[in-house]
């Protein structure tokens, strides 16, 4: 009580000292000063931080109210000062109609560059994205993580306030202590500012104008999975950085180095999107791709390859040099690895040099630099450049390698040269390469900033954290791929009063005040011809500033050295499928998303190849420690079937100390292992701890063999298969089956809903799974619930093997409810909780669901799934999080069953839309959440009961199959059987396709 | 070899007759009625412990139950493909228990078996107390079973029907119907024995009880015509529902196109194994009851032989069941089922159940073919209680595992069953014997009017010089045997 009166007595007396016109119009003026904010803290510490609880309703509302009112530009606005007029929502802004949600195109980053995307919002508020089907990057898809992109936006455990030492700050104080300390530097001495990947022109530009004004100011990058190989590949070959773009369109033959190109790496959506348009087989007559993939361990794209081989990191490099030499590069021939089949290098060099033009060598992120210049070279060989592959302007604002950038910087940092150092994003404390202990080198640093989403790591490390305005709520710019440039436009104003970027180093400029739009606007009016603002309204609006592709480059191919490395058991450090490198680690959707092969969930693992596993003596779940240069880490072995013999695959994004109530603590921390010469790749020794630890994965593993290939659930051949019996080919349908039903079929008027899976073109990348998630409200379970079987994903990517344990088929099928004609769980339903509609969706009807569970016992699919708890917030224990939810679909309670109901919300808006005009729904006007996400165009849904629809010509296709099609419940959605088209000179060698 | 026989003939008593020789009216009504007439103070200790006991594992019922509804089904095992756990195991167990009441009442009754009379009313009660934990056990089952009535075609502003289609709507109907069958039934068998308690009542308060329930009772013989008439036309009523209720159940499974439950064989198959259950049960209690009330010579060896050949019989037609069960899923040619069946018989996680169960309800059994172990009381109880334990694994192996591995190797997931699976079942046997306790404490468990009738009989159509035939005849018989 004494502090109290001591504070308020300062105050008075701080007032006492003001004279004339200094008036005050409420405490919020008087916020700045120190006593004020300790007496708000300790009397109100409610309103001291109004946001650093979680965000109540009335405030929520309020931020609510005026980015609705302003809608459009004002939505970035800060919340609203005493002299920015709220307005009420009575007179509502012009295009919003309650109920009906808007649009709005932006871009997300991943890696730095831009994949574009469409955001839905309901009354302001930002449910789900879908991709711009205008941005080259995307053409309307979206990967796993950027679906939940929405979760990450309302997560109560980001940053929600500025800090010194977790002491509340202004951002005056910020501001006023920057050019404090900015004003004693002599030219910037002293002052490094660390970014992650930058693409953003306008970021760019203030950066080099900073480092104009400050000469001696200097810039690093750091993210620990830029492509830094691939930099040094392209030094290597052309003695210059470069950005390759690679066009799977084009290309009929592709060798794959270790490149997962469907799913990681820049362009990652729109090299997916063309790869499948090349694969994709419908009659017999269609042309098909081939794809040669070695890896060391599986990936998504890994399952599509007509030709897979494992092979450890110094196979592949021996392989490629081998490839290479015998394409007539200078370079020596590499030892055969042992798996690879004697013919396979030749019969590939064959196929390569018959497709001159028209193949493809791509090199992926974690092979070393040599790699990459021999894939170069190899394309340099094959006339590639100019057709499958050309090389662009670099996209990136100053390609560097971010290892030695970092190292740099570190080494500055200790020799006590550093006197402000700006961490824009990233969570270098974390990410930083084992040996440089950046955490104790940034103690040298006097004043350390941080600009984070989260209070993370380095934001507990450094000196200030600030909250970082989420990409969906702030302005900015990014690049694509290929150079093309999106402006970013925010959805909702920050939460918790996030600064961009753009807004810090305009600080440090000295303009505290100037707002992202202001800086953003101002970069791009003097870069534009015309009507600026008629070129702001248009580019803003399609998401993509027109014709902005860095432009191609010719370039010579230099001579280069290849040394062929010998190796033992090796480490192998890849970003998690699910978490990244660790930044989406507090996101639960992205934890909970099965990884793809393993199906783990809520955990990393040391994934093995089973002849490893049984050389090492160990199985699944059992401890093991990995030692690399004195490092070591305990971690669980998956045993996983189609990894590389002596390779160790782990995750990173995991071991996270500072995560958030989601993310911390769980997995082990593999940064620890990972050095600055070993970030891709590391010898590693191998001790046993005797202890075992549980991993949870949604499957257990299945080999098709046996039990499994009789009962043809995945259908599989070769083109060439296909092409010997174009109508009736015999690996569709193996086994004839009658169809025979006591009921008569029911009859469908209007519509027809039905769906076509493509196997040959699914990667099994899990986007359909999260994008679905977010559609659909679907709960996380946490790991312990997942370990006893009650994930509720509606929508699952099993998977299979086939053949050699050592070096599998890998299959991905995905899996939704079926919607059967002859659904078997409607009859057993006592109380009709889920019925037959006049469409033919097999609706549940959740409000009478009393959870018998008999539906799941009696559905085949097992697609259906059961609230066993209250998964679900409950409107008394809800989070932000709830913000994310869709208001078009209902969230359920526990006891209740629910499942895939082909986004019934959807097709209910598209025929509201349609009666209005009094038409029908025209095909493709209803979109599913997994179809609409898919990189590959896998899914196909529309109205079976119009001939004309695409549906109905994908299922006209003698690929088509109903999956457990005699138990006679005729499902609506079926499948492409999984054409593959190898080698046929490989094929007969080997007496299979690997 | 004649020492042998020998102690077989000392072992083995005459069959024939139901109750002892010379029994008389007052005395059966002493012995029937006094434990229940008599004070609270006078209730035998071995009542006051089982009954304590009883009430513990009540306890930990009514616990699992709060538990239950406050957290939700989560707290089970249950999962998906596993979505039918323990409750319905243990549903399936208990109805099954239920039968021998009913079989015993209304079949035997209707077949005239006058073996039936001493056992009948703790049968029909046992059954009533098994209806009773079995019918709340869909119920708890259910993810919301605070709207367990929208099962019930009740008119509603809904406008909303069950869906008739449903095997667990019929359900509903078997079991409410079986249950107030059976409680009518009961309850009007009681009612002269209720009057003959209110005729003897000690206090005040067991006249107002007793002579409340007896609804008037006055002995006359329009009386007894029309509590014969409507006795029998009860037991009329019961028979169907001995072989629909346990059918209906079975239907569940056999409905639904689950591989290992999509089969014909289900319902025969369950109410045989319901019957062998049910006299297990039967076993289970007479054995303690005779004991404790000295009923032995109301209870005889003859009534224990039959209920042990009885069990004999249906504990073959179930291993009959198996065997076909097994025979059609590799004669079906289908793929789902062949697997099943070998998952259940060999697979990895839960090949023991199988065995188990074979070795409960299979092996265990035959020792029955002797005549000297079905008079063994101790035998027929230690046989009971395997017999039990293997109808128990056997609901286990039908819902659980076959559940864990159908269609897609995809979706397989084993199942293991929480400690509040475990507690609710305990509890579920709580709930049972404590309704068992305060039973025998209130009512009289045997029939005293029906073995009245049974001493009338022998008394005044006396058989006793055919038994004496009969007895040299048997003694000759042993003899012969003997010597050759």
């Amino acid at each position: 009580m004494n502090e109290t009166h001591l504070d308020l007595h300062s105050i008075r007396k701080r007032l006492e000292g003001l004279k004339g016109q200094d008036y005050w119009r409420g405490l919020e003026e008087l916020a700045d000063t120190e006593e004020f904010k300790t007496f708000l803290h300790q009397e109100f510490p409610r309103h001291a931080a109004p946001l650093e609880g979680a965000l109540d309703r009335r405030g929520f509302l309020k931020i609510l109210g005026a980015s609705l009112a302003l809608a459009g530009l004002s939505a970035c606005a800060r919340p609203p000062t005493p002299n920015e007029k709220i307005v009420p929502y009575v007179r509502a802004p012009e295009e919003i109609i309650p109920g009906t949600p808007l649009l709005f195109a932006s871009a997300t980053t991943e890696g730095g560059f831009a994949e574009g995307l469409l955001v839905e919002s309901h009354q302001g508020r930002p449910t789900k994205v879908e991709g711009n089907p205008d941005h080259p990057a995307s053409l309307g898809a979206t990967h796993a993580q950027t679906q939940a992109t929405v979760l990450s936006l309302y997560d109560p455990d980001r940053s929600q306030f500025i800090s010194e030492g977790g002491q509340v700050r202004s951002w005056q104080e910020l501001a006023t202590t920057l050019a404090t300390t900015l004003a004693g530097l002599e030219r910037g001495t002293g002052l490094r500012i660390l970014t992650e990947t930058v693409t953003s022109p306008t970021l760019a530009k203030q950066l080099s104008d900073l480092l104009v004004q400050y000469p001696d100011a200097r810039w690093h990058q750091y993210d620990p999975t830029h492509g830094d190989a691939a930099l040094e590949g392209a030094q290597l070959a052309f003695g210059e950085a470069v950005t390759p773009r690679y066009h799977f369109d084009r290309a009929d033959v592709i060798l794959s180095l270790e490149a997962d190109f469907t799913n990681s790496g820049p362009g990652r959506l729109r090299h997916a999107k063309d790869f499948a348009r090349k694969r994709r087989v419908r009659h017999a007559e269609d042309n098909m791709n081939r794809l040669y993939l070695v890896e060391s361990t599986p990936s998504p794209t890994g399952s599509l390859a007509d030709h897979r081989v494992p092979l450890s990191p110094s196979e592949i490099v021996h392989f490629a040099s081998s490839v290479a030499h015998e394409l007539g590069v200078d370079v020596p021939a590499g030892e055969q690895p042992e798996i690879l089949d004697e013919h396979f290098i030749e019969e590939l060099v064959k196929d390569l040099e018959e497709n001159r033009g028209s193949c493809l060598v791509i090199a992926g992120d974690s092979q070393p630099p040599e790699v990459h210049a021999l894939a170069h070279a190899m394309n340099d060989a094959l006339e590639n450049v100019g057709s499958t592959v050309t090389y662009l302007e670099p996209v990136e604002a100053q390609p560097v390698n971010h290892r030695s950038s970092l190292a740099e910087l570190v080494l500055a940092m200790r020799a006590g040269d550093v006197e402000v150092l700006l961490i824009l994003g990233g969570n270098p404390v974390y990410t930083a390469p084992a040996d440089l202990d950046f955490e104790s080198a940034l103690a040298n640093v006097p004043l350390s900033v941080h600009l984070g989403l989260y209070r993370d790591e380095t934001g507990i490390a450094t000196n200030w954290h600030v909250p970082q305005a989420h990409t969906l709520e702030t302005w900015g710019d990014a690049r694509a791929f290929d150079g093309t440039t999106t402006i970013m436009q925010p959805l909702i104003s920050p939460f918790y009063g996030g600064k961009s970027e753009l807004e810090i180093l305009a600080t440090l400029r000295g303009d505290p005040e100037a707002s992202a739009y202001d800086i953003l606007r101002g970069y791009w009016r003097g870069r534009v011809e015309g009507n600026f603002d008629d070129f702001w309204r248009e580019t803003v609006y399609r998401g993509v500033v027109a014709s902005s592709e860095s432009g191609t480059r010719d370039l010579a191919l230099k001579s280069f050295t290849v040394e062929l490395p010998s190796e033992g058991l090796v480490v192998l450090f890849r970003p998690d499928p699910g978490v990244g490198d660790g930044r989406f680690a507090n996101n639960g959707w992205l934890q909970e998303l099965p990884n793809p092969f393993s199906k783990l969930t809520w955990d990393n693992a040391a994934l093995i190849a089973p002849a490893t596993a049984e050389e090492l003596g160990v199985r699944n779940n059992d401890v093991i420690t990995l030692s690399v240069d004195g490092n070591s880490v305990d971690a669980p072995v998956w045993v996983l079937p189609g990894q590389a013999k002596g390779v160790i695959t782990t995750h990173l994004g995991y071991g996270r100390k500072e995560a958030g109530r989601i993310g911390t603590g769980i997995g082990f921390n593999a940064y620890a292992l990972r050095t600055l010469d070993r970030a891709s790749t590391a010898p590693v020794e191998v001790a046993r701890t005797g202890t075992r630890y549980q991993l949870v994965s949604t499957q257990v593993h299945h080999a098709l063999d046996g039990t499994g290939e009789r009962r043809h659930i995945i259908r599989s051949g070769t083109l060439d298969e296909f092409r010997a019996h174009p109508e009736h080919p015999e690996f569709v349908h193996p086994v004839e089956h009658f169809q025979a039903d006591l009921y008569p079929p029911f009859e469908y008027d209007s519509y027809a809903w039905g769906m076509v899976i493509d196997m040959t073109v699914c990667t099994g990348c899990n986007a359909c799974v999260s994008a679905c998630q977010a559609e659909n409200n679907i709960p996380i379970v946490g790991k312990d619930q997942v370990a006893v079987g009650r994930e509720m994903h509606w929508i699952r990517v099993d998977n299979y093997y086939r053949g050699d344990l050592d070096n599998p088929e890998l299959f991905q099928q995905p899996l939704t409810c079926m919607q059967c004609e002859k659904a078997p769980c409607e009859p057993v339903c006592p109380v009709g909780a889920t019925v037959h509609d006049h469409e033919g969706l097999n609706v549940m009807v959740y409000n009478r669901c009393v959870g018998t569970r008999y539906c799941s016992n009696n559905c085949p699919y097992k697609v259906r799934r059961f609230n066993f708890l209250q998964y679900a917030e409950l409107s008394n224990t809800a989070t932000e999080l709830s913000l994310a939810n869709n208001p078009d679909v209902t969230v359920r309670s526990r006891g209740v069953m629910e499942k895939c109901t082909y986004c019934t919300q959807r097709i209910s808006a598209a025929r509201i839309e349609a009666n209005r005009q009094d038409r029908q729904i025209r095909d493709g006007e209803v979109v599913t959440a997994c179809q609409a996400a898919c990189p590959t165009e896998a899914i196909v849904f529309g109205d079976i009961n119009d001939p004309s629809s695409r549906v109905v010509s994908t299922k006209a296709s003698p690929l088509n199959y109903a999956l457990l099609e005699e138990l006679n419940t005729v499902p609506r959605t079926t499948y492409l059987a999984k054409v593959k088209n190898p080698n046929p000179a490989l094929v007969s060698e080997e007496a299979g396709v690997h | 070899m004649a020492v042998s026989s020998k102690k077989t003939a000392r072992a083995v008593v005459e069959i024939d007759r139901v109750i002892g020789k010379g029994e008389q009216y007052g005395a059966i009504d002493d012995v029937i009625n006094d434990p229940v007439l008599a004070g609270p103070l006078k209730t035998p200790r071995w009542w006051w412990v089982g009954f304590a006991i009883a009430m513990t594992f009540l306890g930990v019922y009514l616990t699992s139950i709060i538990y239950l509804i406050t957290k939700g089904t989560g707290v089970w095992g249950n999962n998906v493909p596993v979505a039918w756990g323990f409750p319905i195991i243990n549903f399936v167990w208990w109805i099954g228990i239920g039968h021998a009441g009913t079989l015993i009442s209304a079949i035997l009754l209707l077949f005239r078996q006058p073996w039936r009379t001493s056992i009948n009313r703790f049968a029909e009660a046992m059954t009533i107390f098994a209806v009773v934990c079995a019918g709340l056990y869909p119920i708890l089952h259910l993810g919301r079973p605070w709207v367990f009535y929208w099962l019930a075609p009740y008119p509603n502003t809904l406008g909303l029907f069950p869906q008739f289609r449903s095997p667990l709507d019929w359900d509903l109907f078997a079991i409410s119907t079986y249950g107030s069958v059976s409680v009518l039934f009961w309850y009007i068998g009681l009612i002269p024995d209720l009057a003959s308690l209110r005729d003897r009542a000690a206090s005040s308060f067991q006249r107002l009880l007793y002579g409340t329930l007896c609804l008037g009772w006055n002995g006359s013989a329009k009386a007894w015509q029309r509590y014969q008439r409507a006795y029998l036309l009860l037991a009329a009523l019961s028979f169907p529902l001995v072989l629909s209720v346990h059918s209906t159940i079975a239907l569940d499974f056999a409905v639904s196109q689950v591989p290992g439950w999509n089969n014909t064989v289900m319902p025969p198959y369950f109410v045989a194994g319901a019957v062998f259950a049910g006299f297990a049960m039967v076993i289970i209690l007479a054995v303690p009851l005779r004991k404790a009330f000295g009923l032995e010579h109301l209870i005889t060896l003859r009534h224990l032989d039959n209920c042990g050949k009885l069990m004999l019989g249906t504990g073959m037609v179930v291993l009959y069941g198996y065997t076909v069960e097994l025979f059609m899923a590799w004669y079906s040619g289908v793929e789902f089922e062949r697997y099943m069946a070998f998952n259940r018989v060999f697979g990895n996680d839960h090949w023991w159940a199988f065995w188990l169960l074979i070795a409960c309800n299979g092996l265990a059994i035959q020792p029955l073919w002797l005549r000297s172990v079905r008079q063994s009381p101790f035998w027929l109880f230690v046989i009971s209680i395997i017999v039990s334990i293997g109808m128990w694994l056997e609901r286990f192996v039908i819902v659980a595992i076959t559940l864990t591995k159908d269609f897609l190797p995809s979706s397989w997931a084993d199942y293991k069953a929480t400690f509040w699976d475990w507690s609710l079942y305990l509890g579920s046997l709580g709930l049972f014997a404590t309704l068992f306790f305060l039973f025998i404490r209130l009512l009289p468990s045997i029939s005293g009017t029906e073995v009245k009738e049974l001493v009338h009989h022998d008394a005044h159509h006396g058989s006793d010089y055919l038994e004496d035939i009969r007895a040299d005849f048997f003694q000759e018989g042993k003899t012969g045997e003997a010597g050759a």
